[in-house]
């Protein structure tokens, strides 16, 4: 192992990372949902065919190219800091996590490359069925690229479907289908391209309320705001299902990030829902203040017992119990895991030692045991828990994780409201008139990007001190490289994607003025 | 159904792939080589936006194709991910930002309030088109040549020097490598915008230049594979793991593989042939020739860089380090799984060609320029 990891390593490649995802994921939302948006647009002008459609079409996939590009350069970025900033992680999952990172460029990224290309030269070169099956595809694409690489994460939250190989000191694959299938995955996936599309028609029905604020565009944006609306009501609807059942998960796997995103110290019956609150506490202390974390709450009695548990008496543990343990919940504290940890790392030690000395017999039977279920189960399982210093290690960034969530999801409400309205109001013939509306729905631009953001930092900093959950500690899975080059490369990244941003905010806005051509 | 297949015939079979695609790559780098000529080409401006236009219709698949040759080098042989990426931190961060910079010049650079300028942006695609067939030259190079680096018994690398990967670059035969990647990208470009730009202006300009960038590429490149098969390499002892010096190691492996010197020289000789009727028949289509001469020079040098067991990476720090198609690939389940993915491939080719066609079914005039809604 390299030992004595240099934090500042570590936090600056965390903070690299983190830069490039939250940039890159500025721009994936849109194309995942305006993608689809074209293409229903489309579909509707080549049924019709009524010119009118096809102008709309036209406008939005102006955009829509000035967004993607940037996307697909930060994306990129994403792929190669696997190996550049995190090597020792890639080469412990690489066998898991690889693959679905081929199969993404194999199967979605040329799909989706190839037909963008139909899609905004091939007007006047391709028939029109052939255009719009293209941006079908580039839609589908888009979309299945979310997929893979999400299923990668997915297995970081929840790694499934894998075995040790203690030979190469890494994770094997032995079922594709409990990878691609896991359910952190699913219902990732579903959650974050619901999410997409919720962002794309919240975008859509901004700009469209612009256009009607200005008085000009009006057929243009009343048929916009229509299928956004539309579409954006039904993916607000599934994203905040899908939300709950991702909570739902994460109670049972991850239950400590649980506890974070619910500021939940302290384990409880009859325990309520924090609808809106206020942390006292802004470190990892682990429950020295009972009852005492907030300053000001407003709370839904026993609402989480019955969410997780099924029952308003359910019990739902706390930061605490899985800290500290709980043994008459059955819940085995952070040294418990530690001890196996080791134990693990012995064997994993014992095995190399048997290697430098030839003894073939006591390295079958080491591989053996990491073969056997019930180590995998019992002990594998809290491999990372070897070098965890201290329990309160394993504890994320509480107010982090619980802002992030609250604020995300009292956002995600707010989006129902709105998309709501618009389909009232616009059905109801009056919708230029409610300029309020109009303002509202202009205003709440930001607003997806800052929810789906917020959710992405949920995940990964509610994940900490995990690379992998439980398996790795994301200083165990840092590039042994010196800080000042990570430190070199974040400030130039940070240049570059803030000039990059700053540059494509300026063409869209100006696009967007000019409005529609033809 | 399960079919019973070695790991080793599946490390060989996903060996070919990242070869496949490294070659297609280089091939797809003529978009970098003719942006490279932004500056020099074009006689106005019309000119300049028929080039722009041209390539940029084109960039996302060498974008795409570098993707994927990352994620399935990653997929396949994950200790190489590990190793040189993690190691050789600055070579492809260099890489990585020559081509971000490229996404969005194209989209950007003739957008109304782009902030940067247009001619930033043209700067941009300027620094891709030299900087990145270069790098990724001098990058492959290093499969022949070496990088420092060791790997603990657990598999992390510990680079060798503070240069992190840009020692590279004091090697001459990597940069001889790296000039002939350049070279061949700009004749590439070059050979391409003739066969696809309706202009005899700018083909007349092209021609001549064709002349200036092949001699270039062919001095370099008979540097680096004259200095290759004269130089020693590692080599595998496959029953004892022992990697130790082979003289003429590569000539060996050409000859002990003749079929993979067959297609080298093909190659080859398809390139030249391809620049020869350019120059000298005033020929339009070379660029059918030097492509696919570019995938199969460039294809048998990645087989001869990791078969006939040879370390694909060789360690000059720690030559038991090195890594082979055995070492650092994936296990056994995942290769397998991964070739049933790979089935897809002539599938994935036939639409991209398909597309490709509809898209390029007439040559580009300005008149098309000035009519092109979208247009870079």
């Amino acid at each position: 192992m390299i030992e004595n990891v240099d934090l500042s390593l570590v936090d600056w490649s965390r903070a690299q990372f983190a830069l490039t995802a939250i940039y890159h994921w500025l721009f994936v939302p849109l194309t995942l949902g305006l993608s689809f948006i074209l293409a229903i647009m489309e579909t509707i002008y080549v049924r019709t065919g009524n010119e009118a459609w096809k102008r709309i079409t036209r406008f939005w996939m102006t955009l829509f190219g000035i967004n993607f590009a940037i996307g697909v350069a930060t994306g990129i970025i994403l792929e190669f800091e696997f190996g550049t900033n995190w090597s020792n992680y890639s080469w412990f999952v690489g066998d898991i996590f690889g693959a679905p990172l081929a199969v993404e460029g194999i199967l979605a990224f040329f799909l989706e490359s190839t037909f963008v290309a139909v899609m905004f030269f091939g007007w006047n070169k391709v028939s029109k069925k052939f255009h719009l099956i293209s941006t079908w595809l580039v839609a589908i694409g888009a979309n299945l690229s979310a997929l893979w690489i999400l299923v990668a994460n997915g297995w970081m939250q929840h790694p499934v479907g894998m075995e040790f190989n203690p030979e190469a000191a890494r994770n094997e694959m032995v079922s594709f289908w409990a990878v691609l299938f896991n359910q952190v995955s699913v219902d990732k996936f579903l959650h974050t391209i619901s999410s997409g599309f919720l962002l794309a028609s919240m975008f859509v029905l901004s700009i469209s309320s612009w256009f009607l604020l200005k008085k000009r565009e009006e057929l243009m944006a009343k048929r916009s705001i229509l299928i956004a609306g539309i579409f954006g009501l039904l993916s607000s609807l599934m994203v905040a299902y899908t939300g709950d059942q991702s909570a739902r998960t994460i109670s049972k796997i991850q239950p400590v990030k649980f506890g974070a995103m619910e500021a939940l110290y302290e384990g409880k019956n009859n325990a309520g829902l924090i609808a809106v609150g206020i942390l006292r506490n802004s470190d990892n202390s682990i429950g020295a203040t009972k009852e005492k974390e907030f300053i000001f709450k407003i709370e839904i009695p026993g609402l989480l017992s019955v969410l997780t548990g099924g029952d308003k008496e359910a019990y739902v543990p706390g930061i605490r119990d899985h800290v500290l343990g709980n043994p008459s919940k059955g819940i085995p504290s952070a040294l418990e895991k530690r001890e196996k940890g080791i134990f693990v790392k012995q064997a994993l030690t014992d095995y190399q030692r048997a290697h430098l000395f030839n003894d073939n017999e006591q390295k079958e039977n080491i591989k053996r045991v990491f073969r056997d279920k019930e180590f995998q189960e019992e002990y594998f399982r809290y491999f990372g828990y070897a070098s965890i210093d201290k329990p309160e290690d394993v504890i994320p960034n509480v107010p982090i994780a619980f802002y992030s969530f609250h604020l995300m999801v009292i956002l995600g409400f707010s989006f129902i409201m709105i998309f709501a309205l618009a389909i009232h109001l616009l059905f109801k013939g009056n919708i230029v008139k409610n300029r309020w509306f109009l303002r509202i729905a202009f205003f709440a631009l930001p607003l997806p990007y800052v929810a789906s953001e917020l959710g992405w930092i949920l995940v990964e900093a509610g994940r900490q001190p995990w690379i992998i959950q439980d398996l790795m500690t994301v200083s165990k899975g840092v590039s042994n490289i010196t800080s000042g080059s990570v430190i070199t490369t974040f400030i130039l990244f940070a240049v570059l994607f803030t000039v990059l941003l700053v540059s494509e905010i300026s063409i869209m806005v100006k696009q967007i003025k000019s409005g529609p051509k033809h | 159904m399960t079919i019973m297949i070695s790991h080793l015939i599946l490390q060989q079979y996903w060996w070919i792939i990242v070869s496949l695609l490294a070659s297609l790559l280089v091939f797809l780098m003529f978009v970098q080589g003719g942006q490279s000529f932004i500056f020099s080409l074009p006689e106005n401006d019309n000119q300049k936006t028929l080039i722009v236009n041209a390539m940029g219709r084109k960039w996302e698949f060498t974008f795409t194709t570098l993707v994927t040759f990352g994620g399935a080098f990653f997929a396949s042989f994950p200790l190489f991910y590990a190793t040189s990426f993690g190691g050789a931190y600055w070579v492809w961060i260099a890489i990585l930002f020559s081509f971000i910079i490229q996404a969005v010049a194209y989209e950007f650079r003739s957008k109304p309030e782009n902030i940067l300028g247009k001619k930033t942006f043209d700067i941009f695609l300027f620094i891709n088109g030299c900087l990145g067939p270069f790098l990724i030259g001098t990058a492959v190079s290093t499969f022949f040549t070496g990088a420092m680096f060791t790997l603990n018994n657990e598999n992390q690398v510990h680079w060798a020097t503070n240069w992190y990967g840009l020692e590279a670059l004091l090697d001459i035969r990597n940069l001889s490598l790296g000039l002939a990647v350049l070279f061949l990208a700009r004749v590439n470009g070059l050979l391409y915008l003739m066969n696809t730009i309706d202009n005899e202006s700018l083909r007349k300009r092209a021609v001549k230049r064709v002349t200036y960038n092949g001699i270039p590429f062919l001095f370099f490149f008979l540097f680096f594979i004259v200095s290759l098969l004269l130089s020693s390499g590692l080599a595998v002892d496959t029953a004892t793991e022992k990697v130790t010096v082979e003289k003429f190691k590569y000539l060996h492996n050409f000859l002990e593989m003749p079929f993979v010197l067959v297609i080298f020289l093909t190659g080859v000789i398809t390139v030249l042939y391809g620049i020869g009727i350019t120059i000298f028949r005033g020929g339009l289509k070379g660029i059918w020739c030097t492509g696919s001469g570019t995938v199969l020079a460039v294809f048998s040098l990645f087989i001869i860089a990791g078969f006939n067991n040879t370390p694909f990476y060789p360690s000059q720090s720690d030559f038991q380090s090195s890594l082979t198609i055995s070492n650092a690939s994936s296990s056994l389940f995942t290769l397998k799984t991964m070739m049933y993915v790979s089935f897809i491939i002539p599938f994935v080719l036939a639409y991209i060609w398909y597309a490709w066609k509809a898209i390029n079914n007439t040559k580009m005039t300005e008149t098309e320029m000035n009519s092109q809604e979208h247009k870079y």
